[in-house]
């Protein structure tokens, strides 16, 4: 009867929790290691002491003031804002198709915004008007919904999740194809900034963009973490789920649009980044050796802030003054790990 | 205490607002078991998602304790119905704890997150259906047995009033099969839990059901109670079976029995001639049994199997003539099978036939391996 005890699930969930909290206060240690990092490398290099010196009393000299509040500190959240985001919207792609290795990326959806937030740039930029973060956005929201539509309808018609992620790199592939052309037709001037901007990168964000970013993000983010409870359903099937009392018309829908608006917001401003979405959730789940959304949710969210401020420090850093694209970098890192999922999921079927 | 809990009224379902089976008018009672039987492709699976809203209704109403369920807010129904479903679960990193804990889905808060209370009902469910060391494995590990019936303790957990299970006892073997359907009666008529599943094996349909739903075809071929619905030509006309028999004493299936001129006769009574049937019946060799009395576990076997059986009234001695038609039937045969009998008072003339029989030096003894 003691050893009864051991097992029973009050004691399970005990354990568990202790684990979560473990894992928690690891990720929030390595998280403040990297944000202290990303800060005091580059070209000029900070102490600590001087980088809380100009954060928290305002004060240093005038060039590591600037360096600090005008380049580094906005970049660094970008990359944790949109680091985090990316990976949400990973895993909630993966929920809805029932696909570990669903992600924004592989599934065209980032190569959607990309062409659409490309096309309405180049329109307004050879009209000389300039463009407000939320249009971008909005721009951005809305190719992440054509390419999800399309993958919709190709999920009805093939229930076979290899077919569908074919799809998915193929309209990926298609979108790229019409980014690059259009950017190779364009003015002169607007090509460098596009460009650089085509193929992902956490640079030049100003306060401004951290602000939108910060707005749409965190709203998103509390409204997801609120559908855990749904999500956790889900996660049995949606037959299960609806017996449970989970509408599932309603569900699906906010799952689709809210991990559009992540996917479209990372875009927006930083172009596609490969990888984050499929490997950063799996990476969580593994640490935290659950798939409960109220845990894995937030889970992500840090653990993809924290790839992407270490990705983006490798991106600056590595070869500089060169700087690699984000994608660069997040691929060397995911990649493996996404082909590492694969072949352990065809092991065990 | 005879009121109706779960109705259908004048429901049709199918895929697509395509009717497949229209008209169904069917009342259950609380705590009955109604079983779902029928050939595959019947549209069984078809009522079961209708009536859990998996699929939209086409007409009629679904109506549970006196509510339309498609007026009830999917939280509603939740609390008074719960699913155990063919679907396979891909859930990563769950142990059955887990997966029972989302039974507690109605109940929980906003976040779903379990109370001490929810804990101890989770680990009850899996008392309930004997699982209760299955709790902290993953649930992707355990067996299809096990997974079946850590899905029952899920439902159980839900607390319902109706539990519909589709095709619960396939994949599971005998003993699976026989525990989960105790499971299934002890929460019926202890816990005054409905049941409506669907089933294969109409065998344990008939042992465990109150009511039998048979769909076949457009409209239900028929519902009633076992005793109404197991009836040979019954059976065999809703599974439109034309090359095999259906018992319906012992609610088993039976292969078609050997046709043609006899060539063995049987003698045996209380049991002893049913391995010899099935011996001549595997053989192929038509035979005769006698001399029975209807009655005796032999001849409802025979009566399936044999080329013909002679009778006698119950209770009476065997008659001359019954015996001369014995006589005339091991006539025919080249071997006549000696499985063993009791000879008594009444059936003194068996006595002769096997006399006869090993003058005539066709007389086989056949010796049953486990007599005692």
């Amino acid at each position: 009867m003691r050893k009864m005890n051991g097992n029973s699930f009050h004691n399970e969930i005990f354990r568990r929790r202790c684990r979560y909290i473990m894992v928690f206060g690891l990720l929030l240690v390595a998280f403040a290691v990297i944000t202290v990092l990303n800060i005091n490398t580059g070209s000029v290099n900070l102490s600590v002491s001087e980088i809380a010196d100009a954060i928290f009393r305002r004060n240093g000299n005038e060039a590591a003031m600037d360096i600090i509040w005008k380049i580094r500190l906005p970049r660094v959240i970008m990359a944790a804002l949109l680091g985090g985001a990316l990976s949400l919207s990973g895993f909630m792609l993966q929920t809805f198709f029932e696909n570990p290795i669903a992600g924004p990326f592989v599934l065209g959806i980032s190569s959607g915004a990309k062409m659409v937030v490309a096309l309405v740039m180049i329109f307004f930029l050879t009209k000389s008007m300039t463009l407000s973060s939320y249009s971008l956005i909005i721009a951005a929201f809305i190719g992440s919904l054509i390419a999800t539509g399309f993958i919709l309808l190709v999920s009805k018609k093939i229930r076979n999740m290899a077919a569908l992620l074919v799809a998915g790199v193929m309209i990926g592939n298609i979108c790229s194809a019409v980014t690059d052309f259009v950017v190779t037709f364009a003015s002169d001037s607007d090509i460098v900034n596009l460009h650089n901007w085509s193929l992902g990168s956490f640079s030049g964000m100003s306060w401004s963009n951290v602000q939108v970013a910060a707005t749409v993000i965190v709203t998103t983010v509390i409204i997801t973490f609120c559908m855990s409870k749904p999500i956790g359903a889900f996660q049995l099937g949606e037959n299960y789920a609806q017996s449970m009392g989970v509408n599932i018309k309603v569900f699906r829908a906010l799952l689709i649009l809210l991990s559009s608006v992540l996917s479209a917001c990372v875009t927006a401003f930083a172009g596609p980044i490969s990888f984050v979405g499929i490997a950063v959730p799996f990476i969580t789940r593994a640490c935290l050796g659950t798939a409960k959304p109220l845990i894995v949710i937030p889970g992500s969210f840090v653990t993809g802030a924290v790839f992407c401020m270490v990705c983006d420090l490798i991106a600056r850093t590595a070869f500089a003054p060169v700087e690699l694209s984000i994608s660069t970098v997040t691929s060397i890192f995911g990649a493996p790990i996404v082909i590492y999922m694969m072949i352990r999921k065809n092991s065990r079927l | 205490m005879d009121e109706k809990y779960f109705e259908m009224k004048d429901l049709s379902v199918g895929y697509k607002g395509k009717a497949l089976i229209h008209d169904i008018c069917i009342d259950i009672q609380k705590g009955e078991i109604v079983t779902l039987i029928g050939p595959n492709g019947a549209g069984k699976s078809t009522i079961l998602k209708s009536i859990t809203r998996q699929l939209e209704i086409i007409g009629g109403n679904v109506i549970v304790d006196a509510m339309d369920i498609r007026n009830m807010s999917y939280k509603t129904l939740a609390g008074k119905m719960a699913v155990v479903l063919t679907d396979r679960i891909k859930a990563e990193m769950m142990t059955c704890h887990d997966i029972v804990a989302t039974g507690r889905y109605p109940y929980t808060g906003r976040l779903g997150i379990l109370t001490r209370e929810d804990e101890e009902k989770v680990e009850a469910a899996l008392r309930v259906v004997h699982a209760a060391d299955l709790g902290h494995r993953d649930f992707k590990a355990i067996s299809d047995g096990q997974r079946q019936r850590v899905l029952l303790a899920r439902a159980i957990c839900q607390e319902p009033d109706v539990i519909i299970l589709d095709e619960p006892t396939s994949f599971l073997d005998v003993k699976y099969k026989l525990e989960l359907l105790t499971i299934l009666r002890r929460m019926a008529k202890e816990n005054g839990i409905t049941v409506i599943m669907s089933l294969h094996e109409i065998d344990l349909a008939e042992k465990i059901s109150d009511k039998i739903i048979c769909v076949s075809g457009e409209t239900i071929f028929d519902y009633g109670t076992p005793e109404e619905i197991f009836r040979e030509k019954h059976i065999r006309d809703l599974y439109n079976i034309n090359n095999g028999h259906f018992d319906p004493m012992f609610g088993s299936m039976e292969l078609p029995g050997p046709v043609g001129e006899p060539e063995v006769f049987v003698i045996s009574s209380g049991g002893t001639g049913i391995p010899v049937y099935r011996m001549l019946q595997k053989q192929d060799r038509p035979f005769l049994a006698g001399i029975l009395y209807p009655g005796d576990v032999d001849y409802h076997l025979a009566k399936i199997l044999a080329a013909g059986v002679i009778t006698e009234k119950p209770f009476h001695s065997i008659s001359e003539e019954t015996l001369q038609k014995a006589l005339a039937g091991m006539e025919q045969c080249d071997t006549v099978i000696y499985a063993g009998t009791e000879i008594g008072e009444m059936n003194r003339r068996v006595q002769v036939l096997i006399d006869e029989a090993e003058k005539a030096g066709k007389l086989e003894i056949y010796e049953t391996s486990h007599g005692d």
